[in-house]
C-alpha cells in the first residue's frame, strides 16, 4: 500500500515534470504488484448491440437499394449484349488512338471493356445487395464438442475386429504378411517414377562446353569467322564456337558456350595470364554470369567493365574479369586463343573451368 | 587527179583538224567519268570543300578547342580528336552530345547547338586533321533494308544494353544506354561504326555495312509499329509493369477488400 501510494506519488511528480525528463525505472524496481482491482475473470462484454440500417427501417429505403441493385445487374446486362453486338460489328483489325493507351486495337479494347463491366456489376450488385437488403443480424454459433459418444466409438473398434476375426486375418499368417508386403512393395513404382522423372543426372555436361583446342572463333548469328586484324581495340563480338550450328543440343550448347571478344591496348590488361592467354590484347571470356547465368552482354569500353543485366554483377576486364560489384562470387571464365595459319582466331584449349554458376559438385 | 582531188576534199572534211583536239577532250572526260563513279572514294572528299574545313576550323576553335585543343590533340578537359573521323563528330555534335554542357559521367542527349551545315563543316575540319571513318552514304541509313534480320543481329548485339525494344537501359555507376526511339539512321549507323563513350564499336567487320542497314531498318520498323497490345508502360519490362500492378492493381484490391469487410451499419 505504502509502496502503491509511493509509486503514485513519483508517477505525480513525473508528470508535472513532463514526460521527457522522467527519469529510467531501475530493473529491480520496475514491477510494483498492487491491488490493481481486475477481475480474476472478465465477463463476457457480448456482442455489440445490433445497428438496424435504413433499409431495415424505412420502406422506401428498401426499395431505392432494390432499385440500386437492379440498376447494377442491368448494367451488367447492357454490357454483355454490347459485347455480343461488338464481337460481330467492330472488325479485328481496326487500330484507333486511344488516350493515354495510345494505338490500340478497337476489337480488343471494346470485347474487354464490356466483358469487364458485365461481371463486375454482377458482382457489386450482389454485394450491394448483401449489405442493404439480405439479413445482417450478428449470430453467434457454439462450438460442438467433436467427440463421439463411447458406446460407438467402442462399437465402431468391435466392427473393424470383428471384420478381421472373419476374414480369419488372425489364422491365416500366410496371408497376412504376403499382404502387407504386397502393399508395401506397392510404394516402390510411385516412387521410383518421381525419383526417375527427376532425369538423367547430368554427368559432366556443367563442367565442359563445346570449345576445344582449334575450334574456330565464329561470330554469332551470322556464323563466320573472325580474323584477329578485324578485332579493332574498343570493339566487342559475340562469339559461338564453330560447329555450333550443325550440333544436335544447339539450345544446350548455346547457352553454354556463349563467349565474349574483345580488344584492349594489351597494356591496359593488367594480369599476365590474362594476355598470354588472349592474343595481341584480344581476350575471350565467358558471357555466362557465374552468379545465376545471364549472359554478360552489357560491355563499357571506356571503362571496361562487363554488367550482368540481371541482378548488375560487374566484372573488370582489365583485372581478368574478377567481380568488382554485385552477387557473383567468381571471375568470368577465360578461354584462351590464338591465331590459326589464316589469320582466323582458334581456341587454343577449352575452358580451364566450368562456365556459368555454381553447382553441387563445384561448390 | 581529179578524183584525187575529190578523195583528198572528202579525207580533208572527214577528218577535221579540230577532231583530234575533240576526241582527246571526249577521251579525258570519259576517263574520268569512269574513274569517278568507279575509283575508290576517300571518306569525304566528295562532300567537303576546303571553304567547309577552314569554316570548320573556326567553329572549332570557338566552341571545342577549350577543352579538346586548338589542334583536336586532347588535353586535360576532353580526349584527343585523332582518327575519330567525319562520322564521330557528326553524331556527337548532330545529337547535341557536344558540346558539353557540364562534366558528368556521360554526355546527354540535347538540342543542337549547331545546324546541319555548321555540324558538317565542323565534321569536316576534324576529318581533315586524321583519317577516320566517314558519314555513312545515304543507301545503308535509309531504313530499307532485311527487318527480320535486322532483329537478329539487334538481339544479339545491342539488346541488351538499349532494351529488347530499343527503350534504353542503365550501365555502371549513374551511366546509362540511350533509347533508340526516334533516332535518325545516320545516327544510329554513326554510333555503331565509332562506339561513343560507353558503347563499344562495332566495325564493318563485326557487322557489315547492309547488316548496319538491317538493324536501322529493325528499329525504324518499331518505331513506326502500332501497338496492339495496348499500354506498353515505357517497353521498360517487368520493373514498369510490376509497379502498376503492385500500386494500381494491389491498391484496388485492397480497397474493395476493405469495402466487402466493412459492417453494413
Amino acid at each position: 500500500m505504502t509502496d502503491n501510494g509511493s509509486s503514485q506519488q513519483q508517477g505525480g511528480e513525473a508528470a508535472r515534470a513532463g514526460d521527457h525528463d522522467r527519469s529510467p525505472v531501475p530493473l529491480d524496481q520496475g514491477h510494483v504488484e498492487g491491488t490493481g482491482g481486475i477481475p480474476a475473470r472478465f465477463a463476457d462484454p457480448g456482442l455489440p448491440p445490433h445497428v438496424h440500417r435504413e433499409a431495415d427501417q424505412s420502406e422506401k429505403a428498401a426499395r431505392k437499394a432494390e432499385k440500386q441493385v437492379a440498376t447494377m445487374f442491368t448494367i451488367s446486362i447492357v454490357a454483355t449484349v454490347l459485347f455480343v453486338v461488338a464481337y460481330f460489328a467492330v472488325p479485328g483489325e481496326r487500330l484507333a488512338y486511344v488516350p493515354y493507351i495510345g494505338q490500340a486495337s478497337i476489337s480488343n479494347l471494346t470485347l474487354g471493356l464490356t466483358l469487364a463491366v458485365s461481371l463486375l456489376f454482377i458482382g457489386l450488385g450482389a454485394v450491394h445487395w448483401a449489405k442493404t437488403l439480405m439479413p445482417d443480424e450478428e449470430v453467434v454459433e457454439l462450438r460442438h464438442p467433436q467427440r463421439s459418444a463411447d458406446a460407438d466409438r467402442q462399437a465402431a473398434v468391435d466392427g473393424v475386429y470383428a471384420g478381421g476375426e472373419a476374414a480369419q486375418l488372425g489364422r491365416r499368417p500366410l496371408i497376412k504378411y504376403t499382404l502387407g508386403g504386397a502393399l508395401g512393395l506397392f510404394a516402390v513404382p510411385l516412387v521410383l517414377q518421381m525419383v526417375g522423372g527427376l532425369g538423367p543426372l547430368p554427368g559432366n555436361a556443367l563442367s565442359t562446353t563445346m570449345w576445344r583446342k582449334g575450334l574456330r572463333l565464329m561470330r554469332d548469328p551470322e556464323m563466320l569467322p573472325v580474323k584477329a586484324s578485324d578485332v579493332t581495340i574498343g570493339s566487342v563480338y559475340h562469339i559461338m564456337p564453330e560447329g555450333l550450328d550443325k550440333h544436335g543440343d544447339i539450345l544446350e550448347e548455346k547457352a553454354k558456350s556463349a563467349v565474349l571478344l574483345m580488344r584492349l591496348d594489351p597494356s591496359d590488361l593488367k594480369v599476365a595470364k590474362a594476355r598470354d592467354w588472349g592474343y595481341q590484347g584480344i581476350v575471350a571470356y565467358s558471357k555466362i554470369c557465374t552468379h545465376v547465368g545471364c549472359p554478360v552482354g552489357l560491355y563499357e569500353q571506356q571503362t571496361h567493365h562487363l554488367l550482368c543485366p540481371c541482378h548488375q554483377s560487374t566484372f573488370d576486364v582489365t583485372e581478368d574479369c574478377k567481380v568488382i560489384f554485385g552477387p557473383a562470387k567468381r571471375a568470368l571464365p577465360q578461354l584462351p586463343i590464338t591465331v590459326d595459319n589464316e589469320g582466323y582466331l582458334v581456341a587454343r584449349s577449352a575452358f580451364h573451368e566450368a562456365v556459368g554458376p555454381s553447382f553441387w559438385e563445384r561448390g | 587527179m581529179l578524183k584525187d582531188r575529190t578523195v583528198n576534199a572528202l579525207a580533208a572534211r572527214r577528218r577535221h583538224p579540230a577532231a583530234i583536239v575533240i576526241l582527246l577532250l571526249l577521251g579525258l572526260v570519259v576517263t574520268g567519268g569512269i574513274y569517278a563513279f568507279a575509283a575508290p572514294k576517300p571518306a569525304q572528299a566528295a562532300v567537303a570543300t576546303a571553304d567547309d574545313v577552314a569554316a570548320g576550323k573556326k567553329l572549332f576553335l570557338a566552341n571545342c578547342s577549350t577543352c579538346h585543343g586548338l589542334n583536336g590533340q586532347g588535353g586535360p578537359a576532353g580526349p584527343s580528336l585523332a582518327g575519330v573521323g567525319a562520322a564521330s563528330v557528326d553524331f556527337q555534335v548532330g545529337t547535341g552530345r557536344m558540346p558539353l554542357s557540364n562534366p558528368g559521367v556521360q554526355a546527354m542527349r540535347k538540342p543542337n547547338k549547331f545546324n546541319d551545315e555548321q555540324t558538317k563543316q565542323l565534321a569536316a575540319y576534324v576529318a581533315s586533321l586524321s583519317p577516320g571513318p566517314a558519314i555513312p552514304e545515304a543507301k545503308y541509313t535509309s531504313g530499307e533494308g532485311n527487318i527480320a534480320k535486322g532483329g537478329e543481329l539487334f538481339r544479339v548485339n545491342c539488346a541488351m544494353c538499349h532494351n529488347y525494344a530499343g527503350s534504353g537501359g542503365a550501365l555502371t555507376r549513374g551511366k546509362y544506354a540511350p533509347s533508340l526511339h526516334g533516332v535518325t539512321g545516320t545516327h544510329i549507323y554513326e554510333a555503331m561504326l565509332t562506339g561513343p563513350q560507353s558503347m563499344p564499336v562495332f566495325n564493318d567487320a563485326n557487322i557489315t555495312p547492309e547488316n548496319k542497314r538491317d538493324i536501322i531498318a529493325f528499329l525504324h520498323n518499331i518505331d513506326q509499329n502500332e501497338n496492339v497490345g495496348g499500354l506498353n508502360l515505357g517497353n521498360f519490362g517487368p520493373v514498369s509493369e510490376g509497379l502498376l500492378a503492385w500500386t494500381f492493381g494491389i491498391g484496388v484490391l485492397i480497397a474493395l477488400s476493405v469495402w466487402l469487410g466493412k459492417k453494413a451499419a
